[in-house]
């Protein structure tokens, strides 16, 4: 069973990311997007950032969750490989994301992703498992 | 899969969307046979039908040749909205809130210089950063951040960032009037400060060109571009403080769209009513992004007169590094004009679309006025950028717009998948252009045949009249984040 899948669109990319439970649906759309902007075996998780997020419904705390990791990677210079969802609901959701400063040598940067749209937007069950759509613009 | 969007050519390179179910308005796209069914293939018209159901559009909702499948609104979209009626939206504008393109002229010949360009090219990619994650060497406190976001590029030219007369070459004189400093939150801030001064990454660049054709002495001799010349591009935006602004703003969006009884078809195009809070607070916040978007272009520019000026041993005002136009491609602006005979002003939003207005209109610069606003559409790596020239059918069709570039044809994935970025350099090298790159595997992604015809873009505008063809360049050296 795969984590996340890189889904293409003309101007863009998005990730479709999948889980058993919210929590790992949420964890496994952070890892989708992060492998786009950096190969997740050249980061170390020796630093671990508490995030809470609040929203006002499931598919706007997705895009939020993915925004503050995107705001802490490019105006604090930390990159993250690994994520675990500590509790979450429908409109609130804490995590700890785990990662280090970014070292632009090491970390070969890929993409640029701009930001998390709206566009496509989808966080639904599939026979009983989750699953999650979501488009970056780049 | 959608249904197939019915439409019909109405006269040679205009093409009608009937209005249909919650369309307040038909759709419009400027486009070949070729171009119109790869839109339609690939659900951009789709988008184009969606624009049209939102409230207050005026006349149609329109697309021009480069379309492509956007988030929300099409890439390579127009629409105003009537200021009583009418909506603002983010989406409409993009996140890379006025991302666009400058074009600095010389007093150089491009062949004469020839041995001299690898060097110039090394050395802009020295001097100016760019790439993924890539920090500046300009730094802005609290205050001076202030000013940039209220007054634009007369700030950076009271720091000697550039000329006096640089402000006169650029929309809205480098400043778009109504920015509020105060909206553009602590967030938007640091994601900009800590990428003043740098290019950006994607299909961001700077290229070192050469003029390759003439089409319009008269209007060529008035922007100071000749035949044979060494002439210098750079597209950029707004960075991570445009971005987080968009970001910030279509959330806030989304329950100013509820409140107003608004349905939206797609999410991404969360709009308020423009004579609201949410509407309000969006465009000052735009504007301010806007001012910061050209304010950087300016560095960016007076880092790159530097690079010349080292390389050719000679100041940049004799080497005659003259700015002939910055105009931007992601934008909202209030602008006049007439519908059914009436003068309105009107809510404009070009996503991927260029301003494009005619001689004689109060807007373009004087030293222009008499042939119109210049219109600057880059390449991409190896296909040429044009400099065109707005025209007065512009005004009637297209509220006074035009294309921006060539407009995706292939994923960026697709693009790495059938193209190696060592061998796509090799071969532009074998061409006689230089690159420099930040990562080489990155260049598939941008890669000439990631794009549609960038001649077929242009030839179908200035047909269909929304711009005249002034002149063709040619990239001879181009740098990449």
């Amino acid at each position: 069973m795969k984590d996340y899948e890189i889904i293409e669109h003309t101007a863009d990319i998005g990730i479709r990311a999948f889980g058993d439970t919210e929590e790992h649906l949420f964890e496994n759309a952070a890892a989708g997007m992060f492998s786009l902007i950096c190969n997740p075996s050249l980061v170390r998780d020796t630093h671990a950032y508490p995030v809470s997020i609040e929203a006002e419904d499931r598919e706007t705390l997705l895009v939020e969750w993915l925004n503050e990791l995107l705001f802490l990677f490019e105006a604090r210079g930390v990159i993250f490989g690994r994520f675990e969802v500590d509790d979450i609901s429908e409109v609130h959701l804490t995590a700890t994301a785990f990662g280090e400063d970014l070292d632009r040598e090491r970390h070969r940067l890929m993409a640029d992703i701009k930001a998390v749209t709206y566009h496509m937007l989808k966080v639904r069950r599939v026979d009983g498992r989750w699953e999650a759509t979501v488009i970056f613009d780049i | 899969m959608a249904d197939t969007i019915k439409y019909r050519e109405i006269t040679p390179y205009v093409w009608e969307i009937p209005r249909t179910g919650g369309m307040r308005v038909p759709g419009l796209v400027f486009a070949t046979a070729g171009l119109m069914e790869r839109a339609g293939r690939e659900k951009a018209l789709e988008q184009v039908k969606n624009v049209a159901c939102l409230p207050g559009i005026v006349r149609a909702s329109i697309a021009m040749p480069d379309i492509h499948w956007g988030y929300g609104f099409a890439i390579g979209g127009v629409a105003a909205f009537g200021r009583e009626q009418g909506i603002i939206s983010p989406g409409g504008v993009g996140y890379d809130i006025a991302c666009g393109i400058r074009l600095v002229r010389s007093d150089l010949s491009a062949d004469e210089e020839a041995d001299r360009l690898p060097g110039l090219v090394h050395e802009l990619s020295r001097s100016i950063p760019a790439g993924v994650g890539r920090g500046g060497d300009i730094h802005l406190d609290r205050r001076a951040m202030d000013r940039v976001l209220s007054r634009g590029v007369s700030w950076a030219i009271e720091q000697g960032y550039g000329w006096p007369e640089d402000v006169d070459a650029i929309e809205d004189g480098g400043c778009l009037q109504g920015a509020e400093p105060a909206l553009v939150s602590d967030r938007a801030r640091q994601r900009g400060l800590s990428q003043s001064g740098t290019l950006g990454a994607g299909n961001h660049f700077i290229e070192v060109q050469r003029v390759e054709q003439i089409y319009d002495g008269e209007a060529a001799d008035a922007f100071g571009v000749f035949e044979g010349q060494l002439c210098l591009m750079i597209h950029s935006g707004s960075r991570g403080l445009g971005h987080q602004i968009c970001t910030e703003q279509v959330k806030l969006m989304a329950g100013a769209s509820r409140r107003a009884g608004i349905t939206l078809p797609d999410r991404q195009l969360a709009c308020a009513p423009i004579d609201s809070p949410e509407g309000r607070d969006y465009y000052a916040a735009m504007a301010a992004a806007v001012n910061f978007a050209r304010t950087n272009r300016q560095v960016l520019t007076h880092l790159a007169r530097r690079s010349f000026e080292h390389i050719f041993n000679s100041s940049a005002e004799r080497l005659g590094l003259d700015l002939v136009y910055d105009v931007s491609h992601n934008m909202a602006k209030f602008e006049e004009h007439e519908v059914d005979g009436v003068n309105q002003t009107l809510c404009v939003h070009r996503k991927g679309a260029t301003r494009s207005f005619p001689a004689g209109h109060p807007s373009v610069p004087e030293r222009y006025r008499a042939v119109g606003q210049p219109v600057i559409v880059p390449g991409d790596m190896g296909t040429a950028p044009y400099l065109l020239k707005g025209t007065e059918t512009a005004m009637s069709l297209s509220f006074g717009s035009t294309c921006h570039g060539a407009g995706r044809v292939m994923g960026r994935r697709a693009a790495r998948r059938v193209i190696n970025g060592h061998q796509l350099k090799t071969r532009l090298e074998s061409e006689g252009i230089t690159v420099r790159a930040g990562r080489t595997s990155a260049l598939a992604e941008e890669a000439p045949e990631a794009y549609k015809d960038i001649d077929e873009v242009v030839e179908t505008c200035h047909r269909a009249g929304l711009s005249q063809k002034v002149a063709r360049l040619r990239p001879l050296g181009v740098v990449k984040g």
